[in-house]
C-alpha cells in the first residue's frame, strides 16, 4: 500500500493534470465556436459551386470531349488518396478515425491490384501512415503556421493535385476528412474528387436552360480546377471544426475521470490515514496494559 | 412592377454580400462586361480581372475581382469569387501590392496565352485605379 506521502502527491499531480485538461477543453469550446461559424459561412460557396457543375455537365453536348477532370482519364489503374488530418494531437478518436477509414479504402484497393498513392494533409495522419504505408506516401503537407484553415492554403493542394493529375500520375482521387454533425458525432468521409461524381445529380436536376459566355466546354474547363480547391476547401473546414468538436468532448471526459480519480484517491488518503491513527492508539493501550 | 432584383456575392469563406434591391450589376465576364438587368436570361459565364458594378436604390458599390463565376436564374444573380475587394476598403498600399503581384506573374517565362492574357487584365485594371 502506497504510503500517505505518496498518496498525497498523486493527488496533486492528478488535480494539475485536470486543469490543464480543463484548460483545454475551454480553449476547445471557444475555437470550435468560430471553425463551425466558418464551416457554415463556407457551405454556400461549396453548394452553389456543386450546383452549377451539375447543371453544366447536365448539359454539356459532347460527351467525349468532356474535360478530364470530369470524365476520368480513361483508366482505373492509380488512385490518389488524400488524407487529411489535424497538426495536433489530444482529440479523441478525431484522427484514428479518418486513418482507420483510409486504411479499410486501401486494403480493399490492394485487393483489386490498383496502385496507391497517398498525400497527407496534417502531420498526425503521416505519423501514424508512414509506418505500413511510408512507401507510397508522395507528399505531406501540413499547415502549422496557419491559424484557421484558408482558402488559399486549399488552393495550394488543389494546385498540386491537378498538376500530378495532368502529369498522368494517377486516375481516381479520394479525399478523406471528417464530416461535422455535431460535438460528439464526426463522420469520417471518403469523396471521390477526381473525376468528378455527379450520380447523384438526377434529384435536382433543373429543367431550367441556361445561356453559356463562352460556351460549356470552356466553362467547365475554368470551373473543375476551382472546384477542387473548392472541395478540398470544403474538407478543411469540416475537418477543423471536428478537430475542436473532437478535442472538446475528450478533454471534457478526461477533466471528469481526473475527477473521480482525486476523489477514489481521496477516500484511500483518508482511510490510510485512519488506519495509521488506529494502529497508533492500538500500539499506545496495548503497551499500557503490558505495564 | 419593380425593377430589383437580388445579387449575392459568396466568397469561400463567408458569404460576402447580399443586396436585396439591386437596378443593375454590371460585371468584367470573360468575354466583355456585361450588364444584368432585371429578368435577364438565365445565364452562366466567368470573370476576368476587373470591376463590378452594383447599382442599387441605397446607393451604389463598386468591387474588385480576380476571379469568378456568375450565375443568374429566376432573378437571382450569384457571383462566386475567390478574391474580392470593396474598391473603398482597397486603399493605395493594397492596391501597388496586388500590382506588384500581378507584374511578378506577368514577367514569368512559363505562362501560357491565356493567362498571360488574364495576368495582363488585371495590371491594366488596377493601374487604371491609381
Amino acid at each position: 500500500m502506497a504510503s500517505l506521502d505518496d498518496l498525497k502527491k498523486r493527488i496533486a499531480s492528478v488535480k494539475s493534470t485536470q486543469k490543464i485538461t480543463k484548460a483545454m477543453k475551454m480553449v476547445a469550446a471557444a475555437k470550435l465556436r468560430r471553425a463551425q461559424e466558418s464551416a457554415e459561412k463556407g457551405r454556400p460557396y461549396s453548394e452553389k459551386m456543386n450546383n452549377v457543375i451539375l447543371n453544366l455537365s447536365n448539359g454539356i453536348s459532347d460527351k467525349e470531349n468532356a474535360p478530364k477532370l470530369l470524365s476520368g482519364s480513361g483508366k482505373d489503374k492509380i488512385h490518389l488518396c488524400v488524407v487529411m488530418t489535424s497538426d495536433r494531437g489530444l482529440c479523441g478518436g478525431f484522427n484514428s478515425n479518418i486513418i482507420k477509414k483510409a486504411k479499410s479504402y486501401f486494403s480493399k484497393l490492394s485487393e483489386e491490384g490498383k496502385d496507391l498513392k497517398i498525400v497527407t494533409v496534417g502531420s498526425k495522419g503521416n505519423d501514424q501512415l508512414k509506418r505500413v504505408y511510408g512507401d507510397k506516401i508522395i507528399a505531406n503537407i501540413s499547415f502549422k503556421e496557419s491559424k484557421n484553415a484558408n482558402y488559399f492554403d486549399a488552393e495550394k493542394v488543389g494546385k498540386m493535385v491537378i498538376e500530378k493529375f495532368e502529369a498522368e500520375e494517377f486516375d481516381f482521387c479520394t479525399i478523406f476528412y471528417n464530416q461535422f454533425k455535431n460535438v460528439i458525432t464526426q463522420i469520417p468521409q471518403a469523396q471521390q474528387i477526381i473525376p468528378l461524381n455527379t450520380e447523384n445529380s438526377e434529384e435536382n436536376k433543373s429543367e431550367d436552360s441556361y445561356e453559356f459566355e463562352p460556351d460549356e466546354d470552356e466553362i467547365l474547363r475554368n470551373l473543375l480546377p476551382k472546384n477542387i480547391s473548392t472541395q478540398i476547401f470544403k474538407a478543411m473546414l469540416e475537418n477543423s471544426a471536428s478537430e475542436q468538436g473532437s478535442r472538446m468532448s475528450a478533454m471534457d471526459n478526461a477533466t471528469r475521470n481526473a475527477g473521480e480519480m482525486v476523489d477514489k484517491l481521496t477516500i484511500e488518503y483518508n482511510r490510510s490515514r485512519q488506519a495509521a491513527i488506529t494502529k497508533e492508539l492500538i500500539e499506545i493501550i496495548s503497551g499500557a496494559e503490558s505495564l | 412592377m419593380s425593377e430589383e432584383f437580388k445579387v449575392e456575392i459568396v466568397n469561400p469563406e463567408k458569404s460576402f454580400l447580399v443586396k436585396e434591391d439591386v437596378l443593375e450589376v454590371v460585371v468584367p465576364a470573360f468575354e466583355g462586361e456585361m450588364g444584368i438587368l432585371k429578368d435577364h436570361i438565365s445565364i452562366i459565364s466567368f470573370l476576368k480581372p476587373g470591376i463590378i458594378k452594383i447599382l442599387s436604390k441605397s446607393g451604389d458599390e463598386n468591387f474588385y475581382v480576380e476571379d469568378g463565376i456568375v450565375e443568374f436564374k429566376n432573378n437571382n444573380l450569384s457571383i462566386l469569387t475567390s478574391s474580392i475587394f470593396n474598391l473603398t476598403d482597397l486603399d493605395k498600399s493594397k492596391q501597388q501590392d496586388l500590382l506588384k503581384q500581378a507584374e511578378e506573374e506577368a514577367s514569368k517565362p512559363e505562362i501560357n496565352d491565356q493567362f498571360k492574357y488574364l495576368v495582363d487584365q488585371k495590371i491594366e485594371v488596377l493601374r487604371s485605379l491609381n
